[in-house]
């Protein structure tokens, strides 16, 4: 276990270490809380998820020792959520480039009355449906 | 040895990537939804109980240390240590389960049920499919997080038995690590379920 000797070495220093930590991620907790009630508008979700990925950095790094560790690990780990990046940023772009992310077809059909009357306009709307 | 406890713990990571993956599918689906219903979803997140949620961040992190010691002590040929710290994050998780509990009970109370099952009188938006699939994703999302607490909590009683009859050394202790991972990946999750239903508006 020659990787984990110079942490052994020391209990007392890793102890202080981990405790500091813990009261770094209770002080952004409280923080995170408290900028709840304050309205920034829409800073709220950016301010909010800031926070907590400097909160899961220090976890990943200290708490999960990813900071002295063999690097492949924090590669593995990086590379998952950088799929999760690529994942969630073509999900939103996908949203914000349409109006209505509903299919044409899940949309209430017309009253019986005027249904002649707009039968062609389901058939004319769902070539378009496809290209949006 | 070394070569052993390394590939066990790459094992252990490529299985905390799949789980990101996982609960990042479910927080795609939460942010599509929000962006298609966000005054439901303002509405309902005030009925969850803000305190609740912050008491268990802080009872989820005090576990985290509590199992990176563990660690440590394993680590450190201290077994009755090793044994305490981990009997401590499990009475950290078991304090978790039961707040989870009391907040389940209240929403059910209320009426606040997923999908077709939600039965809550008196929205600013009758009949609108928005407060429903708020509670589904909440439901789903803190249900499968809650899961993963009880893995947990049964992995980690298992290890402080193994620990306090002195299995593990500094020659050996790669349970009490992965699990330890393990451990902090759900708090990690819960770091980001927290501020997106408690805290958000």
């Amino acid at each position: 276990m020659s990787t984990h000797t110079e942490h052994a070495d020391n209990p007392k220093a890793e102890t202080l270490k981990y405790v500091a930590t813990l009261v770094t991620l209770l002080i952004l907790t409280a923080i995170t809380v408290g900028a709840s009630y304050i309205n920034f508008g829409p800073g709220n979700v950016v301010i909010a998820l800031f926070i907590a990925t400097v909160k899961g950095i220090i976890v990943a790094l200290i708490f999960m020792h990813l900071m002295h560790d063999k690097p492949v690990n924090a590669v593995i780990a990086v590379a998952g959520f950088i799929f999760l990046g690529i994942f969630l940023l073509f999900d939103f772009l996908d949203v914000d480039s349409r109006t209505n992310p509903q299919p044409i077809n899940l949309h209430p059909a017309p009253p019986a009355a005027t249904a002649p009357a707009t039968a062609g306009a389901p058939a004319a709307a769902a070539p378009d449906a496809k290209k949006e | 040895m070394e070569q052993q406890f390394d590939t066990s713990k790459i094992g252990m990571w490529l299985f905390l990537a799949t789980e990101v993956l996982t609960f990042g599918g479910l927080f795609a689906g939460f942010g599509l939804m929000q962006n298609k219903y966000p005054m439901e979803f303002i509405e309902a997140h005030e009925k969850l109980k803000r305190w609740a949620g912050a008491t268990n961040t802080v009872v989820l992190l005090v576990s985290s240390f509590t199992a990176v010691m563990a660690v440590l002590m394993a680590r450190t040929n201290q077994a009755k240590k090793c044994a305490m710290y981990l009997w401590l994050t499990v009475g950290c998780a078991g304090i978790f389960m039961c707040i989870k509990a009391y907040e389940y009970t209240h929403d059910f109370e209320e009426g606040l049920y997923p999908a077709k099952y939600y039965s809550h009188v008196g929205d600013l938006i009758p009949g609108s499919h928005g407060y429903a699939t708020f509670f589904s994703f909440y439901f789903m999302m803190t249900g499968l997080h809650g899961l993963h607490v009880l893995i947990g909590m049964g992995l980690m009683s298992w290890l402080a038995i193994r620990a306090s009859r002195g299995e593990f050394s500094d020659k050996y202790y790669t349970p009490v690590d992965l699990v330890a991972l393990f451990w902090h990946l759900v708090d990690l999750i819960w770091i980001y379920l927290f501020p997106l239903y408690y805290l958000i508006t």
